[in-house]
């Protein structure tokens, strides 16, 4: 880029963004968030999310010597990757958890498909599938007390998720016939108090992941990218608008229309995926009325994984399925050319 | 053409497995720790061996328009001597592959081998290349096996070797670990040939 003049194909357009400048904004306006999860989880973070990124450039910069290409670990590329991946594994994980994770997402995710830009999956994504796939008992244990305490004087953080209570609430009402009655009972208390939990939601002051719980200081984040316009608003809010509708509909245990679609936008991994996984440059689609196909259908498969699935959060499945569909979406979206006319 | 090349194809040169991309189905789904790879790849191998044998003593009077369902009558009674002899001397291996021993009938290395090479070739030849295949499948499967046994389960036929703290990647004795290992060994193989042609 250091050239005055170089050739390229069309589109002539010049811009004083590029790939390092993107990706360190993105980095930056996690920042929030990760000093969220210092406060709330503990200095563990910090070195949860120190190793992610380390692996992760490790393992590209070794990649790059090894097939002696370019060393693109500047980029910042790399550096995103890990800070994800990491955004996506409990703060108490061993440490080997956040390494492993992020050279698989380097390493099969990323590199062999050829590199920054062509890798049909969210790298940190695929990292994130790979460690719940492998050790399921390190990923989805929420541990009650972080070692340390947390600065925020916090000493016990609730041991299930939020969405996990969900599941095994409503789970508990579709089989009571089977059940004693205070469990049932308990199940229904569980449900009803769904609401009381808007504010720890919101703030991030419950268990989960290590970057996904606090909706307050990701959606900070998340408002500088949107005023950089490193991403657009159509992804985010096409998703979540399906999830909240979804759920609204079917998500209630009173018949149609008795869910609860503010708990389901606030739970879970669903901010974190919807302004930071799904809009990942290189696999979202490129058309305008794509995206919103894209957000729709990363909404109905988290809603329907959250709801009827194994698992009691589907946003990491979900934005992976569909960004193998992007080609395909992009494809059949295609916008029509300037006055063309459409043939008989 | 000679006796020694039929039989040593099959084991790099045009490897059922990594060369020619036949046989994926058991190479996937059995390939979960050594013991089934093996137990697969004899079978298979046994199958392979009399079905070239057979079809190439008869090859001259199978009319060509229906030689498939010949070949397959052929393969079939193989794998049904197979399917019961496993069933009768080794219960547990038989339990273990379960759906894929029948399936050794729609193996396309068999019947690729068939129609390819036996359904053309002399009987000697035949026997030669059926058991250089055999070996070759066998080979693919063990070595795929011993990498998702060792990484998905700790073991290495069912002996654990990887010492008390190693905790198993599961991903590798699940399907996708399948996938992933044969992908990596298919473009290992397609690397090493590309540097041997520079």
């Amino acid at each position: 880029m250091e050239n005055k003049l170089f050739v390229s194909s069309s589109p002539h357009i010049t811009d004083k963004e590029s790939i390092p400048k993107i990706m360190y904004g993105v980095t930056l306006s996690l920042v929030p968030a990760f000093i969220g999860a210092i406060y709330f989880f503990g200095i563990q973070s910090l070195w949860v999310v120190l190793v992610g990124v380390l692996s992760a450039v490790a393992t590209e910069g070794v990649i790059q010597k090894l097939m002696k290409k370019p060393i693109t670990i500047t980029d910042g590329s790399a550096i995103l990757t890990g800070v994800l991946l990491a955004f996506n594994v409990p703060a108490e994980v061993p440490l080997w958890i956040p390494a492993v994770g992020s050279m698989f997402a380097i390493a099969v995710g990323k590199i062999p498909f050829g590199g920054l830009g062509y890798n049909p999956m969210n790298p940190a994504l695929l990292g994130r599938a790979f460690l719940l796939a492998s050790w399921p008992t390190h990923m989805t244990i929420f541990k009650t007390a972080p070692t340390g305490g947390t600065l925020s004087g916090i000493d016990a953080i609730t041991n299930a998720t939020p969405l996990n209570v969900y599941r095994q609430a409503k789970d508990a009402i579709a089989n009571q016939a089977t059940l004693p009655a205070e469990n049932v009972q308990e199940a229904y208390n569980a449900m009803s108090q769904l609401s009381d939990s808007y504010w720890n939601l919101f703030t991030g002051k419950i268990g989960g992941c290590l970057g996904e719980t606090s909706v307050l200081l990701l959606l900070i984040g998340a408002v500088y990218l949107i005023y950089k316009r490193y991403i657009s608003l159509k992804i985010p809010l096409s998703y979540i608008v399906t999830v909240a509708l979804l759920t609204w509909i079917f998500g209630g245990t009173e018949g149609l229309f008795s869910g609860d679609p503010i708990f389901h936008v606030l739970s879970g991994g669903l901010m974190l995926g919807a302004f930071y996984m799904a809009t990942d440059m290189v696999t979202s689609p490129v058309t305008y009325k794509g995206r919103i196909y894209f957000g729709i259908g990363c909404g109905i498969l988290t809603v329907v994984i959250r709801l009827v699935g194994g698992y009691p959060e589907g946003v990491s499945y979900s934005i992976l399925l569909m960004n193998l569909t992007v080609p395909l979406i992009d494809r059949y979206t295609k916008p029509k050319i300037f006055g063309e006319v459409k043939q008989k | 053409m000679s006796l020694f090349k039929e039989f040593f194809k099959g084991f790099y040169d045009e490897n059922p497995v990594f060369r020619l991309a036949l046989g994926l189905c058991p190479a996937l789904a059995v390939s979960n720790s050594v013991q089934n790879a093996v137990g697969m790849g004899a079978a298979a191998t046994f199958v392979l061996l009399c079905s070239n044998f057979i079809v190439s003593l008869i090859r001259k009077g199978v009319p060509k328009k229906i030689r498939i369902p010949i070949y397959i009558v052929v393969i079939a009674t193989f794998v049904t001597i197979v399917d019961l002899a496993m069933a009768g001397f080794a219960p547990d291996l038989h339990k273990s592959l379960g759906i894929f021993v029948p399936l050794i009938v729609v193996n396309c290395v068999i019947l690729g081998r068939a129609e390819a090479f036996a359904g053309k070739n002399n009987v000697l030849y035949s026997l030669f290349d059926g058991l250089g295949m055999g070996i070759g499948f066998t080979l693919a499967l063990t070595v795929v096996g011993v990498v998702r046994e060792l990484l998905g389960d700790g073991k290495l036929w069912g002996i654990p070797i990887m010492g008390a703290n190693f905790e198993p990647v599961l991903l590798f004795i699940l399907p996708p670990g399948a996938f992933l290992t044969l992908g990596l060994f298919l473009g290992l193989f397609n690397w090493i040939d590309s540097r041997m042609k520079k």
